[in-house]
Formats: structure tokens, C-alpha cells, sequence
């Protein structure tokens, strides 16, 4: 299958997801910093919050439609809309269709999902990025999130990102693909099993002996960091715009 | 079973299994073994997304026309001199094969494995009407010896190691001497077995696949004993699902190709049974009569809904459960019902009714490993989410049983909030705001957050966020 190669645009809209919004904003704040030192400009529309997947997840498509179409409202320019989180690229991406299916904003939905890329999709996909490693040397391992792999279908991107940089050692976790057990919801209606995963998943980092965990989404972070902080793991957890930016720019 | 106490089931269940430390490494050690199995056979990725396909093509095709194909093959199954009866629920087809066993004076009998006669408890319901059932398949053999349900649906006995088996057998098995050598195990197993075969009345087994072109049941295995017990005995009673029926003979070869690769990482299993007839004039074996005992048991309701409808494209391989993170941690008894793993989160609320097992559903961080490895491409992850849609807010055709059940007027209230929140630019500015002023007070004891930090540090809301800073930054004008 050959994929045309999406023009290099002069506008990106970034749409910061809510998890970011609010606990981690310098990895979002990083994703656009990325962006705006290849050129281009990059726009952050006031009036986004929430793709509407924890609605969309728990059974309540009404209330997930009404926070999506808010999304459909506020990115009205043709412009790529670059997502720092697999997860909620994914779900822009792959449930807007069926979330507005039989509505009037159907049309709409559909021409705004072929919009949506993940950060790093965009980066290596769409602007083919270089990136020049001025960091002191580090053994890091990467977290693909599930919905990121699955879903967005963003797999390959973020580590060939995280082989450019010269001084940064990339160990696989052979558990890598497994999913860290946070699952939104699923973390509190399903405490006890969503612990005993990300624990497994934190023993799984451990093992590999680097000394930083890596992601593109802050759900699995804040799950697997947390459960690292707590039981006083040897390893520290980055959202990978953030890695990268630091890196590359010493911010 | 009581709906509420079927709700409460699997969390207290999974809290059980989670403090088990020698189920939970059985459980791993066996899903990593099948897990790599699998991966060996399916390498070559190209062949292995159009087989699915094709797969999926070939069950979605069945199923649209679902009733046409079972006339057929109740047609060519009677002109083939096999016996067809149909039943409605589980307690029917459980009549229905009491029924044929005593018309031929049967008292012992001899089983192949089979899923559906677990889904109806036929062999305690033989126990209670005086006729023995022993199970013939390995695994099978091993947890009617203890007393239990199977745990997985390829491999009953998964959850226990070879330490608990040769216990089991020693305690069990007349004249067994203790050992943990698995070639005299299953020596031990076989030479008990042997008796049970060649002593039996009726032979009872499940149906891979029904064939409704030429009246054929196809029944894969690995031990030749559901070759022994649907051939040695005069009589064999097939009972199977009607969703297991297909329109060609042709469209068997992917799906015996797809099942024993995703199942066990076999290109295919050792043996392979076409039953298409009763013994014939001048044949020197197989049985003198055969019957096929098709259940429905809630299956045409869920074959009715155009998107629900799609559970009823599998074709038991268990790749998904042998694939699940959940699965994996809790094991198989935890889901209670018959079926476990993602395909029993997804059926068994469809036949029970998601008052009974509306839990299921959110046992699943939908992480769509279920879905990357099934054969016939069944969307479980949102085929999940349709179930926890219709529990609360069930569509007007109320296409589930139980639809509605968890419909609950705080967490309505909790949506409608979060809603308010996300939907409205302002109140989302102000409610922000807020949260970073004021959330890092919150209690690690407070509701969510306990749960949360039982394991995990309390997360910390930023001091600004984002929308402050791009503001800041300038990244919000245009």
C-alpha cells in the first residue's frame, strides 16, 4: 500500500488533551515548542478541553458527543491537528464517525479525524524531523501506549525519533506491548487487577535497567510513575516531547 | 443465578485469584508459552491479515444468513441419517439429550470436549438422572477428577502446574502411585480412560464446524479421543451452538488453518473429524446412530442486533484470553460463567443478561489486545462499550438482556458534571482554575484517589495549565 506523504503544512492546530491541560502542561507546552521550531505556526484554540473518551468509554455517548462536537467547534481552520497522546489521537481518529453517526455533524466528524495525527506521527511522517543529541548520555526504555499502537496505529514513529538522538540508549522491555493497567476508569472500578498490572509493568521497566521510562501519553505515565514514586523504583518517567525538546534544545 | 450476587462475583473472585501467587504464575508462564506459540505461526504478517479477513468474510458470511443455513443443514444432516433437534434453552437441550440417552438405554457415557455442554452443566444434570459422564480429553479429565469448571476454553486445566496435577492423580486415581513425570501422568490418565471408552454407551461431543452444504460436522483435537468417543460407542450425541454453522465445505480450510495456529500455535491439530453419517451397510466402525442437538440459548437475540452480532463470529480459539492482561492476572473461574477472558466479558453478559453480569464489560482496560489477535477480526474492545452503553442507557430496542440494569442516578449525575466541565469553554476555564488551586488539597483518602493510591502516588495538578501557558507563550493567537 503506498501512502501519499501529507503536504508539509504552514499551520498546526495542537489540541492539548485534558490530562495534559492539567498535569502535565510542559510536555504539551514541549509538543508545541517541537513544532514551532520547524517553522511553523502553531495554534492552540482556547475553547478545546476533552476528546470525550471517558464519556465515550463508561457507556455515555451522549455526553461524549456533546465534548467532541465542542472539539469539532473550536478547530475550524483546514489545518492538521496535532495530538501529544495516542490515545486520544486514536480516539479522534478511529470513534468520531460512529460517535456522530445519524447526526448532522457527521460530514464534519469525518473531515476532522483524516485531520488528527499523534505528535510523533506528525513528526517523522509528516515533517520527516532531524533531530542533534546535546544531552549527557542516558539509558531509556519506551512505553507505547496501547490505544497508540492499536488504535492510532502509531507504532514505529516515536522510537525511530528516540534513535536519533546519539547518546541515548534505547532498551526494549520484552513486556513493552503490554498494557500498564490504567484504562481510565478501569484504574478505580477495577483497582485491584489495574494495580496488580502496573505493578508488573514497573517490575518489567526495572528489569530492563534504564533509568528513564519514556511515553507519548500521560495516562500510562501517571500510572506507571506513580506506582514507580510509590515503591521507590529506580526510574523516572517523561512524556517524549518533553524528552526530545530538553535534549535537543536544553530547555 | 442470582443477578446481584453474579455482579459482585468477579471483583471478590479477582481479589482471590490476585493473592494467589501460584495461580497467578501458572497463568503467566502458560499465556507466555501460547502467546509465543502463536507469534511463530502468524510471522509473516501480510498472510496473516488475509487469512483473517478472509476468516472474518467466511463467518460474517454464515451469519448472514444465519436461519437459511440452518434449515439447510438440518436438511442434508437428516438426508445424511443424522438426527437433528433443536433447542431453545439449556434446560431443553439438556432434556433433549436425557432424552435420547435413555431411549437407548444408555448409562454411561463418554465425552469429548465441548464448551456448549459446559454452557448447559449437562454432566451434573446426567448425575442427577443416574447416568455417568466422563470427560475423555485431558484436560477435561483432570478438573472432573477435581470437582471443577474449566478455566480456559482450549485448555480446561490451565491453572494448575504439574505438581497439583500428579497431587490430584495420587489422590484420586485407584492404585496411582505420586509422581511428577508427565509421560506417566498422562500413561496414568489414558490407562483409566481406556476402561471408560470401550465401556461406554453413548459418546457426547461439541462441533467445531457444522457444514450446511454437505451435512458435515468437523471436530478438531489433539488426543484421538474425540475420534474414540464419537466412533467406539453405537451412539454419538453432537451438540453444538447454532452459531457454529457454515454455508460451504469450502469454508472449512481457513478457519482450520486460522483456529489451531491462533489457538496452540499448531499449523494445524492432529486430528481432524468429518462426521457426516451414521455407520453404513458394510462400514466396520463408527457409531449406528448419530444425533445433532443445536442451541440456541439467547444466540438469536444477539445475533439480531447488526453490531452485537458480530460475538457470534468466533470460533473458540481463545487467542484473546491467552492475550488478555485481565485474563491473565485473574484466570478463568473468576468470570464465573462458562466463558472467560474478552470473548467472556463479551458473550456472557449477551446470554445471561447484564443484570447478571453487567461487571464484565469494565473488566477491560480495552487495551485491544483481543482484537489485534483474533481471527475473525470480532471488535471486541467495542463491541464492550456498545455493553456498557446499553447497561445504562439501553438503546430503544433494548437489544441486551438486562439493558439499563447499572442505570444509576449519580453517575449520571457524575457525567452530567463532566459534561458541564468539558462542554462549555468557560466553566472549564474557571473549573480549572480551580483544580489547580485548590485539587492538590484533595485527600488521598478521598473517593478514586483512595483506589488510586493504593499503589500509585497521589498525582499532583500543575500550577498553570496548559491553556495558561500557550496563552502565556502566544500560542493562542492566530
Amino acid at each position: 500500500m503506498t501512502m501519499t506523504k501529507p503536504q508539509r503544512p504552514n499551520h498546526v492546530y495542537f489540541f492539548g488533551t485534558c490530562l495534559v491541560d492539567l498535569f502535565y502542561p510542559e510536555a504539551g507546552l514541549a509538543g508545541m515548542e517541537l513544532l514551532k521550531r520547524q517553522g511553523l505556526k502553531v495554534v492552540f484554540p482556547p475553547k478545546q478541553s476533552c476528546c470525550g473518551q471517558p464519556a465515550r468509554n463508561n457507556g455515555y455517548q451522549d455526553e461524549a458527543r456533546a465534548v467532541a462536537r465542542v472539539q469539532l467547534d473550536a478547530f475550524p481552520e483546514d489545518w492538521p491537528i496535532v495530538v501529544p497522546s495516542g490515545s486520544c489521537a486514536g480516539m479522534m481518529k478511529t470513534h468520531y464517525a460512529e460517535l456522530f453517526h445519524g447526526t448532522p455533524d457527521y460530514d464534519r466528524a469525518v473531515a476532522f479525524s483524516a485531520r488528527v495525527f499523534e505528535l510523533t506521527e506528525f513528526l517523522v511522517d509528516v515533517l520527516g524531523v532531524q533531530l542533534a543529541d546535546k544531552g549527557e548520555p542516558v539509558t531509556i526504555t519506551w512505553h507505547p501506549s496501547c490505544h497508540s499502537q492499536r488504535e492510532a496505529g502509531v507504532v514505529e514513529q516515536p522510537k525511530a525519533l528516540l534513535r536519533q538522538l546519539a547518546n541515548v540508549t534505547l532498551v526494549e522491555n520484552p513486556r513493552e506491548k503490554e498494557c500498564c493497567g490504567f484504562g481510565g476508569a478501569f484504574a478505580v472500578r477495577q483497582a485491584e487487577i489495574s494495580a496488580a498490572m502496573v505493578t508488573d509493568k514497573v517490575a518489567s521497566i526495572e528489569e530492563t535497567g534504564a533509568t528513564q521510562v519514556v511515553s507519548g501519553d500521560c495516562g500510562c505515565l501517571m500510572n506507571i510513575t506513580g506506582a514507580a514514586e510509590k515503591s521507590r523504583k529506580g526510574f523516572t518517567g517523561r512524556h517524549i516531547a518533553e524528552f526530545i525538546l530538553e535534549r535537543c534544545h536544553g530547555r | 443465578m442470582d443477578a446481584k450476587a453474579g455482579k459482585m462475583e468477579f471483583g471478590a473472585k479477582a481479589h482471590v485469584a490476585l493473592n494467589d501467587p501460584k495461580l497467578r504464575a501458572n497463568f503467566r508462564r502458560a499465556m507466555d508459552g501460547l502467546m509465543t506459540k502463536r507469534a511463530a505461526q502468524f510471522s509473516d504478517q501480510e498472510e496473516w491479515e488475509a487469512l483473517r479477513a478472509r476468516g472474518a468474510g467466511v463467518r460474517a458470511r454464515a451469519l448472514a444468513q444465519l436461519p437459511q443455513l440452518l434449515e439447510r443443514l438440518e436438511a442434508n444432516c437428516t438426508a445424511n441419517g443424522i438426527q437433528v433437534h433443536w433447542a431453545e434453552t439449556t434446560a431443553e437441550a439438556n432434556a433433549i439429550v436425557l432424552g435420547i440417552l435413555e431411549a437407548a438405554g444408555a448409562r454411561r457415557v463418554i465425552k469429548g470436549k465441548s464448551m456448549v455442554t459446559e454452557e448447559m452443566h449437562l454432566n451434573a444434570y446426567l448425575e442427577a438422572n443416574g447416568i455417568a459422564a466422563v470427560e475423555s480429553d485431558l484436560g477435561e479429565y483432570i478438573i472432573q477428577l477435581a470437582g471443577e469448571a474449566p478455566s480456559h476454553i482450549v485448555m480446561p486445566c490451565i491453572h494448575k502446574n504439574k505438581v497439583e496435577i500428579a497431587e490430584l492423580f495420587a489422590d484420586k486415581i485407584e492404585g496411582q502411585v505420586y509422581t511428577e513425570n508427565v509421560d506417566e501422568l498422562t500413561a496414568a490418565a489414558r490407562a483409566a480412560l481406556r476402561g471408560s471408552f470401550a465401556g461406554a454407551d453413548a459418546g457426547i461431543s461439541g462441533v467445531n464446524f457444522a457444514v450446511a452444504e454437505t451435512g458435515t460436522l468437523v471436530l478438531i483435537e489433539n488426543e484421538g479421543n474425540g475420534r474414540l468417543s464419537t466412533t467406539l460407542p453405537p451412539l454419538h450425541i453432537a451438540v453444538t451452538g447454532i452459531e457454529k454453522v457454515l454455508e460451504k465445505l469450502e469454508d472449512v480450510p481457513p478457519l482450520l488453518s486460522l483456529l489451531p495456529r491462533s489457538a496452540t500455535g499448531q499449523p494445524i491439530t492432529t486430528y481432524v473429524n468429518m462426521i457426516s453419517s451414521p455407520r453404513k451397510p458394510g462400514e466396520k466402525d463408527g457409531p449406528n446412530a448419530v444425533h445433532l442437538v443445536l442451541l440456541d440459548n439467547g444466540r438469536s437475540r444477539v445475533h439480531a442486533d447488526p453490531e452485537l452480532g458480530d460475538t457470534l463470529r468466533c470460533i473458540r480459539c481463545a487467542a484473546c484470553m491467552n492475550h488478555c492482561p485481565v485474563y491473565t492476572r485473574v484466570g478463568g473461574h473468576t468470570y464465573t460463567f462458562t466463558y472467560p477472558g474478552p470473548i467472556g466479558k463479551l458473550l456472557t453478559p449477551q446470554l445471561e443478561g447484564l443484570d447478571c453480569a453487567g461487571d464484565q464489560p469494565h473488566a477491560s482496560t480495552l487495551c485491544k489486545a483481543c482484537a489485534e489477535v483474533c481471527p475473525v477480526q470480532i471488535p471486541i474492545p467495542d463491541l464492550l462499550v456498545r455493553l456498557r452503553t446499553e447497561a445504562v442507557r439501553p438503546g430503544a430496542a433494548a437489544a441486551v438482556k438486562g439493558g439499563g440494569s447499572s442505570a444509576s442516578v449519580s453517575e449520571s449525575l457524575g457525567w452530567a458534571g463532566w459534561r458541564l466541565l468539558y462542554a462549555s469553554p468557560l466553566v472549564y476555564r474557571i473549573g480549572t482554575r480551580l483544580l489547580g488551586w485548590f485539587g492538590n488539597l484533595m485527600p488521598a483518602s478521598a473517593p478514586m484517589l483512595k483506589q488510586w493510591t493504593s499503589v500509585r502516588a497521589k498525582p499532583k495538578f500543575a500550577p498553570k495549565s496548559l491553556h495558561e501557558l500557550a496563552r502565556e507563550k502566544g500560542f493562542c493567537d492566530e
